[in-house]
């Protein structure tokens, strides 16, 4: 008895062993998502098998899944950019400015949060790949420049008024067969919005990049030895460069993506966002050491996140400080998972 | 730098060797703020005697006011020092850890009541909970960082998103309020004193930290560990436990803050006390030219760094900066700092002094 469970476990660690760090944290992740919504739906009710909910998850953290998305990218190469709370909220505050009080249109809001972003990217990129500085003292140093920068723009909160963008707003995307009858028996549509189909394009686009171009290689060499990714000849300060341009990019993407869902401007948007997209991202299996990551697994970890802050709440614990807890609970828990196993797997690695 | 000092240029060489001390940059900064107010407001260095509601005749002005608050960011600035050097990263959650010792402390002297007529413990026991409670925070952080290995401003990310909610738990989101006026002499004045009591604070903590880096090791095994943390294990060292101590010193300096904190308003306000102050900690140990990668430090230029910050603070509060927007400010001046502190921007510095330099000669000899 007690020998075949020995070889079980040693053909369990050979899997583990053959499994690529990516694809085993991967896996981690992914099992942890499907246990925890199980978990949800046996404990917590029939609400969690409603389509809508999971959909509600999605129209929820849209902006959430890309700005960590950008932020994976960024940990892959070795670096972090905690600034992308802080810009989310400033071009959520410059778009409604300029859509409310400037009247101007959707479009131009589009590219003014757009090149917000890669503002933010480019400067800090710079200043990262080309000047040395550590990537956490130049992104707090912009997170708290863009969260200055938003109550210089404009102190108060307000709502936007504005007949373009509240059409954009208020658009929903129907699908087919998902819907479900209400208590009074009237069938209601599953929707999502606009934001989930940019945020899943962005998923896709950014899962090819990374797999297969040239560049999406060249991130994953970089952050796994800066030193053989020089001998390769990878252009190491370029590419750290690009991996910030690109998270710019995201989060001005993800910013327009957040203004969309919550249509107003307030110091106050996003707070918190850096430290949800990180948590997304370590819980997706992206190590904070760069080189291993996934662009999937970071969807299943903002997926992860966002399913058990509706667990804590519908569970009646719904006083603001849990989820603050919980979150911080849960990324303290992926840490120590992933420094164990990783010390785990050198050793055994060491001992071959 | 022995090259340099050939007897050519006398005034030259004694230049260079106070710009390549380490304390020469928060001087030059804070000479710099001088002589702005100076030419903007030269009524900054005023400093008047008044008469507070208790009685007591106190000192006031902009100066008192940078000494007073530069305090607590220098008792800080100390455990940020240790912090930096021995783990090459930033402890974030000195903020959210304050909130939690300050919510702890009040907890301990209200009891159940939440406002209570009477202390319910004295405050020496308040105070000693507290910094466990801050110890046990930085305790916590060291062990991610130390044993765990995990980058220190990531660990700390934990304690910053989750410390003020902790600190809202610990007194069921209420407010306490403590009426007794002895509670209010560690951010105020003693009776009597006119000079505030911060200042005496801080003046003890930098004593206790003057006295433990003459007298132990804490100073070099802390650099040592920060330099080479490999060869320093071959050395004998327990590199993991020195990094672990340094996270707990910080807690201890943190307790200290806490105490100051709330007894200046003699309650909490859970979302805004020490806010930013993390910020302005990081900043006061780059000001003071100390690496942000870890290894040498030199505790006394980051304490001066300590007052300058806050006295660039209190300068652009004085320029009617609000204090929403004074972070934004506050990070192009850490970034412009950074900047000028990296390898490469000095080299070019030193490269466009030396053909200065070569200029001055070929001029001298024709």
């Amino acid at each position: 008895m007690s020998k075949n469970a020995n070889t079980n476990k040693v053909r369990l660690g050979d899997k583990m062993k053959n499994m690529t760090d990516t694809n085993l944290l991967l896996t981690i992740t992914i099992v942890v998502f499907f246990l925890m919504y199980i978990g949800a739906v046996v404990f917590q009710g029939k609400g969690f098998l409603k389509p809508q909910t999971f959909l509600n998850i999605l129209n929820a953290n849209a902006a959430l899944i890309i700005v960590s998305c950008g932020l994976s990218l960024v940990m892959i190469t070795g670096g972090i950019d905690i600034s992308v709370g802080g810009v989310v909220a400033l071009i959520s505050m410059c778009c409604a400015v300029w859509l409310d009080r400037k009247g101007g249109n959707v479009f131009t809001a589009v590219l003014i949060a757009l090149g917000i972003g890669l503002l933010f990217g480019i400067v800090q990129g710079f200043l990262v790949a080309y000047l040395d500085i550590q990537p956490f003292i130049v992104t707090l140093a912009g997170m708290f420049f863009a969260r200055g920068m938003t109550t210089i723009v404009n102190t108060n909160p307000f709502n936007v008024e504005n007949e373009e963008f509240g059409a954009l707003k208020a658009a929903r995307i129907i699908i087919p067969g998902l819907g479900s009858t209400t208590k009074k028996g009237i069938y209601v549509n599953a929707y999502i919005e606009i934001g989930v189909v940019v945020a899943l394009l962005v998923v896709l686009v950014m899962f090819c990049l990374l797999r297969w171009t040239k560049l999406g290689r060249s991130f994953y060499a970089v952050g796994g030895n800066q030193q053989s990714a020089l001998m390769l000849g990878i252009n190491v300060r370029r590419t750290k460069f690009l991996s910030h341009v690109l998270c710019g990019l995201l989060a001005g993407i993800g910013g327009f993506v957040y203004f969309m869902h919550v249509g107003s401007g307030s110091p106050s948007h996003a707070s918190g966002m850096e430290m949800n997209a990180i948590a997304s991202s370590i819980i997706g299996g992206t190590m904070l050491t760069g080189g291993v990551g996934n662009i999937i697994g970071t969807f299943f970890g903002v997926l992860s996140l966002s399913t058990i802050q509706n667990i804590v709440s519908s569970a009646g614990l719904d006083q603001a400080w849990w989820t603050g807890i919980t979150i911080a609970a849960m990324l303290c828990l992926f840490l120590v998972i992933q420094s164990v196993v990783m010390a785990r797997k050198k050793r055994s690695g060491g001992k071959k | 730098m022995q090259k340099n000092t050939t007897k050519k240029s006398g005034i030259g060489s004694v230049l260079g060797g106070l710009v390549r001390n380490q304390i020469f940059i928060p001087i030059a900064a804070l000479l710099l703020l001088v002589l702005f107010n100076l030419i903007v407001d030269p009524t900054f260095f005023n400093i008047s005697v008044d008469v507070n509601s208790d009685g007591y005749r106190i000192l006031s002005g902009p100066i008192v006011t940078v000494l007073n608050f530069g305090s607590e960011l220098a008792i800080l600035a100390i455990g940020m020092t240790l912090v930096t050097a021995a783990s090459g990263g930033q402890d974030i959650s000195v903020g959210a850890t304050i909130a939690i010792a300050g919510s702890v402390m009040l907890r301990v002297l209200c009891g159940t009541n939440s406002r209570p007529d009477t202390l319910q413990a004295p405050i020496i026991v308040a105070f000693l909970v507290g910094c466990l409670a801050a110890m046990l925070a930085g305790a916590f952080n060291g062990v991610l960082v130390a044993y765990f290995k995990i980058q220190p401003m990531v660990a700390t990310l934990i304690l910053f998103t989750a410390g003020r909610s902790i600190a809202a738990w610990v007194n069921n989101n209420e407010l306490p309020v403590i009426s007794d006026p002895k509670f209010a002499y560690f951010g105020g004045f003693l009776p009597g004193i006119p000079i505030p009591t911060p200042i005496f604070i801080a003046l003890g903590c930098m004593i206790i930290i003057a006295l433990v880096l003459r007298f132990t090791t804490l100073g070099l095994y802390t650099q040592a560990v920060g330099i080479n943390e490999s060869s320093s294990r071959l050395n004998g060292l327990n590199p993991a436990f020195i990094k672990f101590l340094t996270f707990v010193i910080l807690g201890v300096c943190v307790a200290v803050v806490g105490l100051i904190k709330v007894s200046r308003i003699s309650s909490i306000n859970y979302s805004v006390v020490a806010k930013d102050i993390e910020m302005d900690a990081i900043l006061a140990v780059a000001l003071g030219g100390n690496a942000l990668s870890g290894g040498k430090f030199n505790m006394w230029a980051s304490i001066l760094g300590a007052y300058v910050i806050q006295f660039l603070t209190t300068t652009l509060y004085k320029c009617n900066v609000r204090s929403d927007a004074l972070p934004a400010y506050k990070a192009v001046v850490v970034i412009i700092l950074v900047v000028i502190s990296t390898p490469a921007v000095r080299t070019w510095f030193s490269k466009v002094g030396k053909s200065l330099k070569s200029k001055l000669q070929t001029k001298e000899v024709a």
